[in-house]
């Protein structure tokens, strides 16, 4: 109980540091935000006023005060570009993000996992070797060039090959604008997206996911069950299976950092109003309480993920509860 | 020597192919006949599609961009850019992690305990979405991302030196080093650090890859090196757009790309394997 309310803590104390430190780079960065949202033609006096309704004109310490003030009232600011509450403009941006990034994620973990997996049990066939020269490769690749290659295939190219109808997807946005609005619609604009996500994913999963199945069935224990007689199926599916647990929980907390950087490119590339394009198009528009929103979205993400994996690990490993 | 000679084939062609396309880098663009960046004919040259011969008998081997622009020659001038920004960005990152880690896990103490904690508060945040932020705040350039390169790139190196140096602490020949009078510096610098670089070189070796694959997504963005300079992201980027009517010109680059970090990958693997670390605990210090 203790072990838990102290990981709990330092979660905490993680992410306050963390919001800190975008508050810290936000403001030391150069540039006057109220200029870029001024007209041209604005006066100085209308500028200060501008500024001070901005609330940039206070010294840094008020400003921090202010913001932490704020932030525990769960107020991240006013986008400067949408005139909304940035908790507005990330909630619209969300669900999309996570629909995006949870499909793709649980998708990456079950790929990845069972390639590594059936690497690590056929270790040093030429089946091995010829899926590690296509995860590595696949691995290589950029997220946003193995988009345009898959747009390239199934949109543009897909009348040219001669692909049937179905395989012929579109390379643009959640939704058809003159199409229906169904839920099919939906699956086929989330194909290529999900598709990129999931394969540059599962190919890093992969990789390590096969290192640890190498190093379980080195195992003495898995030699002298497989000689008493049980069967080879049974050993992997019961005994590696259970003892691979906790490494499969650290592997679904590694993934999920590549899978939200991959998603600020996918959602650009494909035209998805998640929480990545708004991020990007953000940082252009310099409206920076939306990127200090999102970026702190994007660690909170990250250290929940952390701390459900710490948490969840001595609930499938004995030897970690004391 | 040693190396090469007990190598693998996959690792000698990974060599062989960071050494060609490091020469091509440098030879191609300083003896090429057309410019990279300068713009000539537009009208008669752009567009032109792989192994095509221009109006006046120039070769171009990946074709022309939307400029008239020879792809290969300026292939390999990104090259120089991204190479540059993925090597000096490892290479920089692994150099502060070394001395970082092996400070504070000689000395322990506060300054430890500071550091370890800068490296937890950033390994919270993904590694793209900090350079976002700061490619957005200040004026976007190669040094600039070699910078952020470096100032997100080295916890993973200082938490595996930190543990190597720790363990070799309480070692005997430590132990003798000290009681012969040598100085701590001495003993740090002579006997404590040289065994404890192995997993550091392969994280090094690793992190070139993943450097030049993040400098290519700030550059695709908008937010890395500036056209007219190539880069391998920005013109990947510029092939966006032209996608339909001349999918080679993001082609070129891609393979570039994807060739390059699949040889540090390799290059990487090769080396973990050599100098026997575990192999869980890089790849882990590495994303």
């Amino acid at each position: 109980m203790r072990s838990i309310l102290r990981q709990l803590a330092v979660a905490l104390a993680l992410f306050w540091v963390v919001l800190t430190l975008t508050f810290v780079l936000i403001r030391a960065a150069p540039g006057d935000p109220a200029s870029f949202l001024a007209p041209p033609t604005a006066t100085a006096a209308e500028l200060a006023r501008l500024r001070a309704s901005l609330n940039l004109d206070a010294p840094l310490l008020v400003q921090y005060g202010r913001w932490a003030r704020d932030i525990f009232a769960g107020d991240l600011g006013t986008s400067f570009v949408a005139r909304r509450p940035v908790t507005s403009v990330l909630g619209d941006a969300m669900p999309i993000s996570l629909a995006l990034g949870g499909i793709s994620l649980l998708l990456t973990f079950v790929l990845g996992v069972a390639i590594g997996g059936v690497q690590g049990a056929r270790r040093g066939t030429h089946l091995d070797s010829a899926l590690t020269l296509v995860t590595t490769t696949v691995y290589a690749a950029p997220s946003f060039w193995l988009a345009l290659l898959l747009i390239a295939l199934f949109t543009y190219g897909a009348a040219r090959l001669g692909l049937p109808l179905w395989l012929r997807l579109p390379a643009f946005g959640v939704r058809d604008p003159a199409g229906s609005r169904g839920f099919g619609e939906l699956v086929r604009h989330a194909v290529l997206p999900v598709l990129t996500l999931t394969l540059i994913g599962a190919a890093g999963i992969a990789r390590y996911a096969r290192t640890s199945a190498v190093e379980l069935l080195q195992l003495q224990w898995v030699r002298t069950a497989v000689a008493k007689g049980v069967p080879v199926r049974a050993v992997h599916a019961k005994h590696v299976l259970a003892n691979a647990l906790p490494t499969l929980l650290i592997l679904f907390a590694l993934a999920l950092p590549g899978v939200l950087a991959g998603s600020v490119f996918v959602e650009t590339v494909f035209g998805w109003p998640g929480l990545g394009r708004l991020m990007v198009s953000s940082i252009f528009a310099r409206d920076y309480p939306v990127v200090v929103g999102a970026t702190v979205v994007y660690a909170a993400i990250v250290i929940l993920a952390n701390l459900a994996a710490d948490l969840a690990l001595p609930l499938v490993d004995p030897r970690r509860r004391q | 020597m040693a190396f090469w000679r007990t190598a693998g084939w996959q690792t000698r062609a990974a060599v062989l192919v960071l050494l060609a396309l490091a020469l091509g880098a440098i030879l191609v663009p300083a003896l090429a006949s057309t410019s990279p960046t300068g713009i000539g004919d537009a009208l008669a040259l752009r567009l032109l599609p792989p192994f095509s011969v221009d109006v006046s008998r120039h070769f171009h081997l990946l074709g022309t961009d939307a400029f008239g622009r020879d792809l290969f020659v300026r292939a390999m001038l990104a090259g120089r850019l991204s190479l540059t920004v993925g090597i000096a960005g490892s290479v920089l990152a692994g150099a502060a992690g070394i001395a970082i880690g092996a400070i504070g896990g000689w000395k322990g103490g506060v300054l430890d305990r500071i550091a370890m904690g800068t490296g937890d508060v950033l390994l919270a945040i993904p590694r793209l979405v900090i350079l976002l932020v700061c490619a957005a705040l200040w004026p976007p350039g190669a040094t600039m991302v070699i910078t952020i390169l470096v100032l997100t790139g080295w916890m993973g190196v200082a938490r595996l030196v930190r543990g190597e140096v720790r363990g070799l602490r309480a070692r005997p020949f430590i132990e003798s080093a000290q009681a012969m009078g040598a100085s701590p510096a001495r003993v740090l610098w002579k006997h404590v650090l040289p065994n404890a670089l192995a997993p550091a070189i392969v994280a090094i070796a690793l992190g070139v890859g993943s450097a030049v694959l993040l400098e290519s997504g700030l550059s695709f963005l908008g937010l890395g090196i500036q056209p007219p300079a190539p880069s391998w992201g920005n013109m990947i980027a510029d092939g966006r757009e032209l996608i339909v009517l001349a999918p080679w010109i993001a082609l070129a680059p891609g393979l570039a790309l994807i060739l390059t970090v699949l040889s540090c990958t390799l290059l990487g693997d090769a080396l973990r394997d050599r100098l026997a670390g575990d192999e869980l605990e890089t790849m882990r210090a590495r994303s």
